[in-house]
């Protein structure tokens, strides 16, 4: 088990560097289909729709499998159809940061319109009434905000995200459960292998629910509860 | 008629870039996958169902000695992947001999049963969080009211706080309904021949990168939107009180 140690330390260096990767991917396409869906044109509403129900219809695995073997064939399609570039190989890294960003962000997105529905509008219409420029208003008043209503919802999405990208290990990708269960068949101890996994994954969520509450904690500051306070 | 089908089939192999002709004469390996899929989905969630309402009870009255062993199982499920989970059930226990010898070795050897095993448990813990929350949720009056009857406390359990929690946990369970679905893909990386097991079969017997995936894609979004719809039913019925006419 200890001579495996350096190995799985590894895997679970993946696993993190996913993790982070896809959630700053998701938070991303989060903010652009929050704002689609918010703006009054009506077809970028219909985008965000259409982008938010065939995301949340969509297995993760389903997806991760279409991009990783689909979009290589894709890649090199367009490829030699442009001449622009010859033979690609889209590694598995990318096709899992792809899919999970992708499937997350439309969850993310939710999130955030709920946020910025949450912001009291004399909020704004007082920022605008003091004059301040629209870079302004979103740094000094809708951000900080949008950050405190988005975050109660942030933390499940960031749990749930995290645990997906064990999913990487079916397509190839040398994560802490792609190494757990390799070194497992190696050793024939797959139950001790894979229980570390576990636990390194029950960690990984101990840590994150502790750190996210204190988070949580510091952007409530200053605001007064009606019930419980 | 048959030249209009030959020359389907000429476009559908030769011009197009995706090959649907071939799924097509395949359907009969999405239609086990869809019967597997459909299987695993409605059994685990009636196992994790019955499961999850002992412990959603014991969670929400704080039972003594059973809420913190409900909690450590609810968080130990709902804090790890459950392929890693399913990877210890299926994989795992076969690595104790005692396992290997025992009578539940005839279940254990085998990755439907260890799919529907593990997406029981998962499910159960997910249902009792979202029960939990209903019951907690019970207005007080109503409680008041069962007590007033002179119902003993099972009895108001089971008459009034269920019934009325039920209610309350159906657009929730909607999506843990949905959610369910998803994770049975899981199922084909111990080799069940589900809807995704149907189709990386697809791709791998024929060198294919997209076309079976596709179709998986679409079969899946397609039984979302029935689950969508039945809830939405549902919801119809049981909040119809609520309804403003």
């Amino acid at each position: 088990m200890i001579a495996y140690s350096p190995y799985l330390l590894e895997g679970l260096g993946v696993t993190i560097a996913l993790s982070l990767c896809s959630i700053l991917l998701s938070v991303a396409l989060g903010l652009v289909a929050a704002s689609a869906r918010l703006s009054r044109s009506p077809w970028l509403q219909r985008l965000a729709v259409g982008y938010t129900t065939i995301a949340r219809g969509i297995p993760d695995l389903v997806l991760m499998m279409l991009l990783y073997f689909g979009g290589q064939v894709l890649l090199n399609w367009l490829g030699a159809l442009t001449g622009l570039w010859s033979y690609v190989v889209l590694n598995q890294f990318i096709a899992g940061v792809l899919a999970i960003g992708f499937i997350f962000g439309a969850y993310m997105s939710e999130t955030f319109r709920g946020a910025y529905l949450s912001i009291p509008r004399g909020m704004i219409e007082a920022g605008i009434s003091v004059g301040m420029t629209r870079t302004k208003l979103f740094s000094r008043i809708i951000w900080p905000q949008l950050v405190r209503y988005a975050l109660p919802g942030f933390t499940n999405i960031w749990l749930t995200l995290m645990k997906s990208t064990a999913l990487v290990s079916v397509i190839g990708l040398e994560d802490i459960v792609y190494s757990g269960s390799a070194a497992g068949r190696a050793t024939r101890q797959p139950f001790d292998f894979m229980l570390v996994a576990l636990f390194a994954y029950l960690a990984l969520t101990i840590l994150s629910d502790v750190g996210l509450r204190v988070l949580e904690r510091r952007y409530t500051r200053g605001v007064v509860r009606g019930v419980g306070a | 008629m048959s030249g209009l089908v030959d020359a389907i089939r000429a476009f559908s192999t030769n011009s197009s870039p995706l090959d649907f002709w071939l799924v097509f004469q395949n359907w009969g390996l999405f239609w086990t996958g869809l019967q597997n899929t459909l299987i695993l989905l409605v059994v685990s969630l009636t196992v994790g169902g019955v499961i999850a309402v002992p412990l959603a009870i014991v969670r929400a009255t704080r039972a003594p000695v059973l809420n913190p062993l409900a909690y450590g199982f609810i968080y130990l499920i709902r804090g790890t992947p459950l392929l890693v989970q399913l990877y210890i059930i299926y994989y795992g226990l076969g690595q104790f001999e005692a396992v290997r010898n025992s009578p539940a070795w005839m279940v254990l050897k085998d990755p439907w049963w260890c799919a529907l095993i593990a997406f029981s448990i998962s499910t159960s813990a997910y249902t009792a969080e979202i029960f939990r929350a209903a019951i907690v949720d019970t207005p007080r009056g109503e409680v008041e009211a069962a007590i007033a009857a002179g119902m003993s406390g099972g009895l108001a359990m089971r008459r009034i706080i269920l019934p009325s929690a039920f209610r309350r946990a159906l657009l929730a369970y909607g999506n843990e309904v949905i959610f369910n679905l998803q994770t049975t893909t899981l199922a084909s990386t111990v080799t069940v021949i589900d809807v995704l097991g149907a189709a990386r079969l697809l791709n791998n017997n024929y060198y294919l990168a997209a076309e079976g995936f596709l179709t998986a894609a679409v079969i899946y979004i397609a039984i979302v939107l029935i689950i969508t719809r039945i809830f939405r039913a549902l919801e119809r019925r049981f909040f119809r009180h609520l309804q403003q006419s």
